[in-house]
């Protein structure tokens, strides 16, 4: 199995979102940077796993400057055995889709798999537009996987449950949790992971049809108002008549 | 014109495709155009769509009860291109989510994926959605002639502007299916997280899922799904499908019940879009109350099954 991982950058779950002065910018200062947990936990994992089982191999593709070598690392610590950055400033899903069929169309991959979605712009648009690019069958929101030859069976959520489907590979798949485990690098996979292949390659060229015009943060709550625990028909009137909820 | 896909899985329209086409009528109307309807598949009386904006509701026919992302977006594509559609809509669902990416090539649209704003027109397309799981709005300009937009469920309530309209058929020339399904499962009865206006969650201060008997209570006489926070899925007290936050569910219904959730970052991230916020729990530091609207400081053994007589009671009168 050849298998292509996506993997984005995104800043940590406890990150201080802010903006710089005209609000046009995400203001990186003091933010920490983490490999998108849908990407490592489940994506990344899942394909290892079916590496260790099928053989193959594992490579991790990453639309980014320089700064993302870190992350694109880590992803070779955890078990990838080679690494491809497109050499670019990451501004719209469409161009990042772009970049990465661009290189997945000339590698004969198998699956081409992703986490279901970025925690940055939660836009879960990238993976169908990779799929559309390639051709291929998009199967989102899997949780779980078999691969049997060329078949997989693959659970995927919807509203409300679930949906078990059976598809061939080529094929795009993002996944979500229950795919796999988290894996933690372990001292050995940092040391060789400095020796694997981290391939630098040029965009080609393509205009973002989308750009972020402006931030803003959302307007602060007004301050909580506490009820009487031992008066829980005060509350059930505060929810109807104040805020007209229920 | 303004093309709204509307969905209808097991031939119904569920609340999230009236809010398409009502939101899609709102589109066209700010950019002084129609809006149109496009259904796949089998629908009970897709008529009913034009009481919510759509001036013409089309209908492709065929056999479409299995979703494939590649066989939906053909039909639509092809039915945008031959109308001349410059806003396609979709539902940001899980059929939406991954038609929206496909349409966007096809169309050679930019798209915007869980807007939840009207866009404004004036000087170039602007649309809004909510980034950082919650932390941060973003506006986003599409500067393509066609744009491809996914709503945010529970953003526009289904307004009803107009009557019903004759549906119309269309070739839909779909190609075969790749995708193979073999088995479905929902729970019925309960109306899925994602598209729930009512929600009772519970964390770890429960101690152990015997005691989610409490919840379930409440959540029945609230008629409300139920959730829960991320370690309560991980250690297995409640199913996986049932936690939200950042790397769960991200979820905005009317009205939110968080029961023994201190209210970590990662948490509020996937709640914090919720209209109303009811935070009960027995430690007045939790973090959680400085992000809800209404709180109450008290061991939840007591007052869960209070509030639950209390619905009770206002359930009776009304
Ligand atoms: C990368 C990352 C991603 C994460 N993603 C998510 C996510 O998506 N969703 C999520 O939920 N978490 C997520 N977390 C975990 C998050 O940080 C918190 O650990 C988690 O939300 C805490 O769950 P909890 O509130 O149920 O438990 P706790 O933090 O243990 O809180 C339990 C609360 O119950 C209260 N309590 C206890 N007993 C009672 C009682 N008898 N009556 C009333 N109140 C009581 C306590 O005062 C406490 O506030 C993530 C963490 C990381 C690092």
């Amino acid at each position: 199995m050849k298998l292509l991982v996506c993997v984005t950058q995104t800043p940590e779950t406890t990150a201080n979102i802010s903006f710089n002065a005209d609000n046009t910018e995400f203001n990186t200062t003091g933010v920490n940077f983490i490999m998108n947990p849908y990407d490592e936990w489940y994506a990344l994992v899942r394909a290892l796993e079916l590496k260790e089982t099928a053989g193959g191999s594992v490579t991790i593709i990453n639309v980014g400057p320089t700064a993302n070598d870190t992350v694109i690392r880590k992803g070779l610590a955890i078990g990838a055995d080679d690494a491809v950055r497109i050499n670019a400033e990451p501004k719209s899903s469409m161009f990042v889709a772009k970049q990465i069929a661009e290189y997945a169309k000339e590698g004969n991959f198998d699956m081409v798999i992703l986490g279901k979605e970025s925690i940055d712009y939660n836009g879960a648009s990238v993976g169908a537009m990779v799929a559309e690019y390639l051709d291929m069958p998009f199967i989102s929101f899997g949780t779980k996987m078999e691969v049997a030859g060329n078949t997989a069976t693959i659970n995927r959520d919807i509203e409300g449950g679930e949906e078990v489907v059976e598809v061939a590979t080529p094929f795009v798949l993002s996944a979500a949790k229950g795919m796999a485990e988290q894996r933690i690098p372990n001292m050995r996979g940092i040391m060789m992971a400095k020796r694997k292949p981290l391939n630098v390659i040029e965009p080609v060229a393509f205009d973002d049809p989308t750009a972020v015009v402006s931030y803003t943060l959302p307007s602060a709550k007004s301050a909580v108002k506490m009820v009487d625990p031992e008066d829980m028909d005060e509350l059930v009137r505060l929810l109807h008549e104040e805020a007209k909820i229920i | 014109m303004v093309l709204v896909y509307a969905e209808s899985p097991k031939g119904q329209f569920k609340k999230s495709a009236l809010e398409a086409v009502t939101y899609g009528k709102m589109v066209a109307d700010a950019m002084g155009t129609s809006c149109t309807a496009l259904v796949i598949g089998n629908a009970e009386n897709a008529g009913q769509l034009g009481k919510y904006g759509a001036s013409k509701v089309v209908q492709a026919n065929g056999a479409f009860e299995n979703f494939d992302s590649q066989v939906f977006a053909t039909v639509i594509a092809n039915a945008a291109k031959e109308m001349g559609a410059g806003v396609v809509i979709v539902n940001h669902s899980s059929s939406g989510k991954s038609l929206l990416g496909r349409l966007a090539v096809k169309l050679d649209a930019g798209s915007v994926s869980g807007v939840n704003s009207l866009p404004t027109v004036d000087g170039g397309f602007k649309v809004k959605k909510n980034v950082f799981s919650g932390k941060a709005i973003a506006e986003f300009e599409i500067k393509t002639a066609v744009k491809v937009l996914s709503l945010m469920g529970n953003s526009f309530p289904p307004a009803e502007s107009g009557a019903d309209v004759a549906v119309e058929s269309m070739d839909a020339n779909a190609p075969a299916a790749k995708i193979t399904v073999k088995a479905v499962q929902t729970v019925d009865g309960t109306v899925p997280l994602p598209e729930a206006e009512l929600v009772v969650s519970a964390g770890r201060g429960m101690k152990g899922p015997e005691n989610w008997g409490i919840i379930d209570e409440l959540a029945n006489v609230v008629g409300a799904t139920t959730a829960c926070s991320r370690p309560v899925a991980d250690i297995g007290w409640r199913p996986h499908h049932e936690h939200v936050g950042q790397t769960g569910v991200a979820i905005r219904p009317n009205l939110y019940f968080a029961i023994g959730i201190s209210g970590a970052i990662q948490h509020l991230a996937g709640v914090n879009s919720s209209k109303v916020i009811v935070v009960i729990n027995k430690d007045p530091e939790a973090p959680f109350f400085k992000a809800a609207d209404y709180g109450v400081c008290a061991d939840l053994f007591d007052v869960v099954p209070k509030l639950t007589e209390a619905f009770k009671k206002f359930n009776a009168a009304q």
